[in-house]
């Protein structure tokens, strides 16, 4: 099951939808993983979609390449991770006009970040459709030395840049795609609580 | 000493101003420009805000919100270009027979409510009629930043075509200008499509051209919070009827051709406003009690508001029945 229901939140934290066939001159779709499953879903939806799009996806280990291929997108590009395939997201997103409707898909790192590709290239944030599947894996902000961890799966967690000990927060940047890590034991060194797994 | 208001007063605080030139332009439009009687500066403003202009016809008091159309880079003189309406409430006719150079008038504090977002890769204008007006005062701030725009300006006829000469002479490259009685329209479709990212349109003119433009940008996949329009409505006649404004103890009744913001007004009640069209929201105003029939026509609560039946935006909208205020 590759769909998971957030609990309710603070206004910071994104919300998710469910993608939908809009009108559009041209159609992106970036996704990782089981994010490809919404994809297939969507295009169910609308038979002329696929003709006009064009697919960028991160299999992250699943297997769903053949399935989009086999949708017959206008363009089809499989990146081995979301660093190595920003350069052609952003050649796509330099070249295109108004009208580009942008769907996002699969984990909250991978749609974040696209996003805010998507937005300094001039669409706003609001017109961005995003579906979340897959892992629930976080992209954390150290907010103390400001590096990035991916994949964060536990809280507390250990910062992968400078090694406190963070607590995970609802607190979420646009602009940095990552949500707030917080130092969990500045007050008592090494009182750090045992770490559970994300929503578990 | 900022020049923001200093105490909050219905429709902000007022600047006394003299005329200091009527210009008519052609047979309907004539430009009234503005200088401040203590001979100070306005304050500043950006391009699509308006001035609401009151005027003392007899015993009756008009305030009505005009476009500020001259350059935000002068704040020496504010100017409003008025479209007389023979048919309309009287506010434009005012203008066109009883002022004249010298006079003495009260003008509000601008306000905008109909901004350029400045993070548009470019921005294109869509004009219809007098519609034309905000767009001036955005393209001379624009002109000062280098900015990317053009304007699509639709008119009925050479005549007609208010300002045409100077924008055409100043920008030709980006100024295109389409006749309705030569069979000109503006090829909006073509228009929208490929152009770059980023790029948002504004369009002021009648309800079916600003319609028409959203229809037609949405159905090219253009973001909604890249469209941008103002419609100021004018409130409308209908029958009279009586409001109880409970806070103020006090019973009115809204003649046929007032609002009920006017009329509210007129009983010496101090009701907000800010753009008496239905936009701002700022006046709205909790409903009491009504026994009738809303006749909403605000384009500020949704469909769901208007059918609770439980808030009211005074400036354009009116009552068939009896109702009762929260004022
Ligand atoms: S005064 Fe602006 S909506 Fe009524």
């Amino acid at each position: 099951m590759s769909k998971f229901q957030f609990p309710e939140s603070i206004k910071s934290r994104p919300v998710y939808g469910t993608l939908e066939p809009r009108p559009g001159k041209a159609h992106l779709f970036v996704a990782d993983a089981e994010g490809a499953e919404a994809i297939i879903e969507v295009a169910a939806r609308d038979a002329g979609l696929m003709a006009k799009a064009h697919i960028i996806y991160i299999p992250k280990g699943a297997d769903f390449a053949d399935k989009l291929h086999a949708l017959n997108p206008a363009q089809f590009y499989e990146g081995p991770t979301y660093a190595a395939s920003v350069q052609r997201l952003r050649h796509v997103l330099e070249n295109a006009h108004q009208g580009l409707q942008v769907y996002l898909t699969g984990t909250e790192g991978l749609m974040g970040q696209a996003q805010n590709e998507a937005m300094q290239a001039g669409i706003p944030h609001t017109a961005i459709q995003t579906e979340h599947r897959g892992s629930v894996a976080r992209r954390m902000q150290c907010v103390h030395c400001k590096g990035i961890t991916e994949d964060v799966m536990t809280d507390p967690f250990v910062c992968s840049h400078c090694g406190l000990n963070l607590f995970v927060r609802d607190h979420y940047s646009r602009r940095l795609a990552a949500y707030q890590g917080v130092c969990i034991d500045a007050e008592d060194p090494g009182n750090v609580p045992e770490p559970v797994e994300l929503y578990k | 000493m900022s020049a923001a208001p200093q105490k909050a007063k219905p429709g902000g605080q007022q600047i006394p101003v003299v005329v200091s030139a009527v210009v008519p332009l052609n047979d309907l439009v004539t430009r009234f420009e503005f200088q401040r009687r203590d001979g100070g500066l306005f304050p500043p403003f950006s391009g699509g805000a308006h001035t609401v202009v009151e005027m003392k016809d007899g015993d009756l008091t008009r305030l009505n919100p005009y476009s500020l159309m001259s350059d935000p880079a002068d704040s020496s003189t504010y100017a409003i270009s008025v479209r007389r309406e023979d048919d309309g409430r009287g506010g434009s006719l005012f203008m066109h027979r009883n002022v004249t150079q010298g006079d003495e008038m009260m003008i509000s504090y601008p306000v905008n409510l109909f901004s350029l977002d400045l993070r548009a890769k470019k921005h294109m204008f869509f004009a219809g009629g007098i519609g034309i007006t905000p767009f001036m005062a955005m393209i001379a701030q624009l002109e000062q930043s280098n900015g990317n725009w053009e304007l699509h300006y639709a008119c009925r006829t050479e005549s007609l075509g208010t300002y045409v000469d100077v924008l055409s002479y100043k920008y030709p490259n980006k100024v295109h200008v389409y006749y309705d009685d030569q069979k000109q329209a503006i090829p909006l479709e073509d228009l929208l499509d490929g152009q770059p990212l980023g790029t948002n349109a504004y369009v002021c003119g009648p309800k079916g051209m600003i319609d028409w433009v959203h229809a037609t940008a949405q159905a090219a996949g253009w973001p909604d919070a890249q469209v941008h329009s103002e419609e100021f409505l004018k409130p409308e006649p209908g029958k009279e009827f009586e409001v109880r404004l409970c806070k103020s103890d006090k019973t009115i009744t809204v003649g046929e051709n007032e609002s009920l913001l006017e009329a509210i007004e007129r009983a010496g009640v101090e009701a907000p406003f800010l753009c008496r069209g239905g936009a701002c929201g700022q006046c709205e105003t909790d409903v009491v009690k009504a026994d009738g029939e809303f006749v909403h026509r605000d384009h500020w609560l949704d469909d769901e508001q208007h059918a609770s039946g439980e808030k009211i935006m005074p400036c354009v909208s009116r009552f068939l029945g009896t109702l009762e205020l929260d004022r």
